[in-house]
């Protein structure tokens, strides 16, 4: 095994060409502009094509064109350049067509700032396009998750012929962690449904029209038992300690490992707090949410925007448990003291058994 | 008995091969077109498919429709065919074609759809000189969604947006995109016509049928503007309205060649063979069997738990320094993150990063209470210095430690290093000066380590060995002033 | 498909469920032999009609034609002469 240091925007673009990717079509914008200059270096020297797009609106559309030439092909932008992206988001759900999208939020809205937020979650994961689509969605909080999350979002949106988006922040692009990579290079084949310029494909058409109001319904009927099966087979979630856990953080991304500590500083102190970290966001990991009830008391919602992940808390437990929250936006970060105090106090009002406030004294 | 001879009919003009015989993805109507009476997309689409029968390129040839009336062209067209998004044709056109450059990628697109909400995406695909064939059908109206005003409505024609004709004061000037785009270097073929008479529109087959040529003998981006008639939303009849091109429209919109370099032009190179897959791990630089040889790998993982902030001036070696440390403890078998400051942050002058090195995996990467600081210049520590630990160490850049500066329960070693390392050869290698002495407190990070990280880091041989002394000189120096490093408060 | 009496170079065969009977054939033939038939087709349009006679196969009024399959041009052409045999002029 072989963990060498590395940024998780170049992870992503590492892994993305291990998996087949071979087109990429991006518009600079920081904080994801490193995947852009990845895929500008590696992808001439692996017979892909990487190409900067006059806006994300452009290269959103490339996108369109590449999955329909049946080219393994992704981009990556931030907030504002995700907003442009929408149209071609919702053209490539209506059109079934794969492609992966990292975003690597950063404060909104408008020009909002460059710091690290997670305020992209609404405009991903309810889908900020029209119509009656989703993406599915993949929740990096690791470098090493950058790279192996980005392989899966590849292998996703090839079956559910489907945008998948890497909904990251700054602070999990800019960082360096180790990270190991697999040691082969995998060539998906062409896509029966592709329009290739070739004698096979020339009966096939990619387009995202019905004009007849029962064949769209039929579309869209169609689309939605596929975001079922999606939502029966994808949820992923990561438990943390929350088998004996009476209060339960839940947060993704970069919040997430800050929960990790504070949980682990909280049971040293002998309190039972789990971490809950959904790991997809589409398709919600309900399911993991409703096994805790049984035990957990509370559930604190941390997230570095202003109640977006919160809601999506709310339906899953549907009033099974109370929903506290903590949230941090404009770039700035939940620190390990503010979420620490913040369980203090859901300890002292919802566990009956709470240690005695003496014994934080010690342990803060 | 007559001597004449019997008399064979040969088809000499039918329906192209190139359209389906009947339209299965109309809903009704499957063996005639969506097209008004008198519809110039109905010619065009036959000159089209007619070259596309002549050129033998069929299989080769995808179609992309666009948002317009001919929205539906892939109803018709027995090829490949891609509908896209308004305005973005030519985007989804340059993506086709460079993941496929043997296929024949036809960008059809009406005069709202291109010189409206597309004109940046036409724009940017003509600049690239995208090997690509545009065929711009310019009806000086928006027809599809009933009659509103275009960028190439002529000056006084009335729309539904411009019920009082066009004026230049109020809606500017007719755009024509054909002269725009021949101010372009890349573009190899431009030229305007219309389908105005008999004349005319021969004409425009054979522009038609160059610019297919043109991509099939691979050079580069070629554009034909078709004034084209639409009766309907015009309010004429189809002779009228043909009358109409020829006799107004084309007033405005001279006919005529606006840009011919296929003489000179030449082929876009084919791209080179793409590597073996099992090459492709080396190319990235993740193949294990690509590692700088002789990596030390160390037995005992050494016990260091170091949550760490470094923090200067842009130029000083900030995140160099945190680098070096975390891929120290990397090669020493610790779990290590390094996370920067970032963005005009880091451009405007101020630079920092958290490190950190444990033996179990680490939860945040956030170091908020460091429990050692490397402060390199004033303003960092006056920024950071009261966030620190009890007990932990504070390295400082300066003869002595400012007043405000000081914190309670740290120790605090404060030094000129960049004088140091002035006096080593180059104030540059302060921050190694600074690690250097960092390590005698994280004593146990083996040597080998830091050497490695440091020559993977560092390529430059006289960089490596200016830092190299300046790592040993700081390490001396805290040995050194480890009696006298003061413990404050 | 033969037709030993006629003379012309050229025939033209409309197909009338395709017309749309927008006229822009009779409008382009230059030997005007389109013309627009009194009847309407299933559809409720006037079609296209040749007059039977005067076709040079110029092919013109298949150019201007907006609809794909409506018009059909054929042309005459005299099999290999046989030795002896003279074709009128």
């Amino acid at each position: 095994m072989h963990r060498q240091l590395m940024k998780g925007n170049e992870a992503i673009m590492k892994s993305a060409i291990l998996a087949g990717c071979r087109g990429f079509y991006g518009y600079p914008i920081t904080p994801a502009s490193e995947i852009t200059e990845a895929a500008a270096t590696y992808m001439p020297q692996v017979g892909g094509v990487f190409l900067q797009a006059e806006s994300e609106v452009a290269a959103i559309n490339m996108l369109y064109g590449a999955a329909s030439a049946g080219v393994r092909a992704m981009t990556a932008s931030s907030g504002p350049g995700i907003s442009l992206m929408q149209e071609g988001i919702s053209y490539m759900a209506g059109a079934e067509l794969p492609c992966v999208i990292a975003d690597i939020t950063r404060g909104g809205p408008g020009l909002g700032n460059i710091a690290s937020e997670q305020s992209d979650y609404h405009q991903v994961v309810k889908g900020g396009g029209h119509g009656n689509y989703h993406t599915l969605v993949l929740a990096p909080y690791s470098v090493q998750e950058m790279a192996d999350l980005t392989a899966l979002a590849f292998d996703l949106a090839d079956r559910y012929r489907n945008p998948v988006v890497l909904l990251a922040d700054g602070f999990i692009g800019q960082m360096m962690e180790p990270v190991e990579f697999p040691q082969t290079a995998t060539e998906p084949c062409l896509p029966q449904w592709a329009v290739a310029g070739t004698a096979e494909s020339r009966r096939n058409v990619i387009t995202s029209m019905y004009l007849d109001t029962d064949k769209l319904e039929a579309h869209v009927r169609q689309l939605e038992a596929k975001y079922f099966i999606a939502e029966q087979r994808e949820a992923r979630a990561e438990d943390w300690r929350t088998e004996d856990g009476e209060i339960i953080l839940v947060g993704y991304g970069i919040v997430a490992r800050i929960l990790k500590g504070v949980a682990a500083e909280a049971r040293a102190a002998g309190l039972p707090v789990g971490v809950l970290r959904p790991i997809t966001l589409y398709p919600f990991p309900t399911l993991h949410f409703q096994r805790l009830v049984s035990r957990a008391q509370v559930f604190l919602v941390v997230e570095m925007s202003n109640g977006q992940l919160l809601e999506d808390v709310r339906l899953a437990l549907n009033g099974a448990r109370p929903v506290e929250f903590l949230s941090r936006v404009g770039g700035n970060t939940p620190t390990h003291h503010e979420v620490l105090a913040a369980t203090q106090e859901l300890a002292r009002r919802h566990l009956t058994a709470a240690p005695a406030e003496e014994e934080w004294i010690v342990h803060v | 008995m007559s001597s004449e001879p019997e008399i064979t009919w040969e088809v000499a003009r039918s329906k192209p091969a190139s359209f389906y015989s009947t339209y299965e993805r109309k809903d009704e109507l499957q063996h005639a077109t969506h097209y008004c009476p008198g519809c110039g997309h109905g010619i065009i689409h036959k000159m089209l498919a007619q070259a596309i029968d002549d050129l033998g390129m069929q299989d080769r040839t995808v179609l992309i429709s666009p948002v317009g009336c001919s929205v539906f062209a892939y109803y018709y067209f027995d090829v490949g065919n891609v509908q896209a998004a308004h305005g973005r044709a030519p985007a989804v056109a340059t993506a086709i074609k460079r993941s496929r450059p043997g296929s024949i990628v036809i960008s059809y697109q009406g005069d709202g759809d291109l010189s409206a909400i597309g004109s940046a995406e036409i724009l940017h695909a003509a600049n690239r000189g995208e090997p690509l064939t545009v065929i711009f059908v310019n009806n000086a109206i928006y027809s599809m969604t009933g009659g509103q005003m275009a960028p190439t409505t002529l000056l006084g024609q009335t729309s539904t947006t411009s019920p009082h004709g066009r004026s230049a004061a109020h809606e500017g000037y007719p755009l024509h995109v054909s002269e725009l785009l021949a101010t372009l270097e890349a573009p190899v073929y431009i030229e305007r016509v219309g389908l105005g008479d008999n004349r005319q529109i021969a004409q425009a087959a054979r522009a038609v049928r160059r610019a297919l040529e043109n991509q099939v003998r691979g050079l580069g981006f070629s554009l034909v503007e078709i004034l084209s008639p639409c009766p309907t939303i015009w309010k004429m009849s189809p002779v009228e309205a043909q009358h109409w091109v020829h006799d107004v429209m084309e007033k405005t919109f001279p006919l005529g060649v606006l840009r011919d370099r296929t003489q000179t032009a030449q082929a876009v190179p084919a791209p080179d063979p793409p590597p073996t897959l099992s090459a492709v791990p080396r190319i990235l630089g993740v193949a294990d069997t690509g590692l700088p040889e002789g990596l030390p790998r160390v037995a005992d993982v050494p016990d260091v738990n170091l949550q760490m902030r470094v923090a200067g001036f842009g130029g000083q070696g900030v995140l160099l320094l945190g680098e070096v440390l975390a891929e120290a403890g990397l090669d020493a078998g610790l779990e290590v993150s390094w996370l920067p400051s970032y963005g005009p942050e880091m451009r405007s002058g101020t630079s920092n990063c958290h490190v950190r090195l444990a033996r179990e995996p680490i939860d945040s990467p956030l170091v908020t209470h460091p429990d050692v600081l490397i402060a390199m210049n004033e303003p960092s520590l006056r920024k950071f210095g009261s966030t620190m630990r009890r007990g932990g160490w504070m390295l400082y850049n300066g003869e002595t430690l400012p007043e405000e500066g000081s914190s309670k329960d740290v120790h605090v070693l404060a030094r000129p290093f960049t004088q140091i390392a002035n006096d080593l050869g180059d104030a540059r290698a302060g921050n190694m000066v600074m690690l250097g002495a960092l390590l005698e407190i994280a004593g146990s990070l083996p040597q080998t380590s830091v050497e490695s990280a440091l020559g993977r880091l560092v390529r430059n041989p006289r960089w490596l060995a200016l830092d190299e002394s300046a790592l040993a000189a700081g390490r001396r120096l805290m040995r050194e002033s480890r009696a006298e490093v003061s413990h404050a408060g | 498909m033969t037709n030993t009496a006629h003379r012309d170079a050229g025939l033209l065969r409309v197909d009338a469920s395709e017309c749309k009977g927008c006229g822009l054939c009779i409008e382009a033939c230059p030997p005007k032999v389109i013309r627009m038939d009194e009847t309407l087709n299933s559809y409720g349009y006037r079609t296209a009609r040749y007059a039977g006679t005067g076709c040079t196969g110029c092919g013109i009024c298949y150019l201007v034609c907006p609809e794909p399959g409506a018009i059909t041009v054929l042309r005459a052409t005299r099999p290999r002469q046989i030795a002896g045999v003279q074709a009128r002029p």
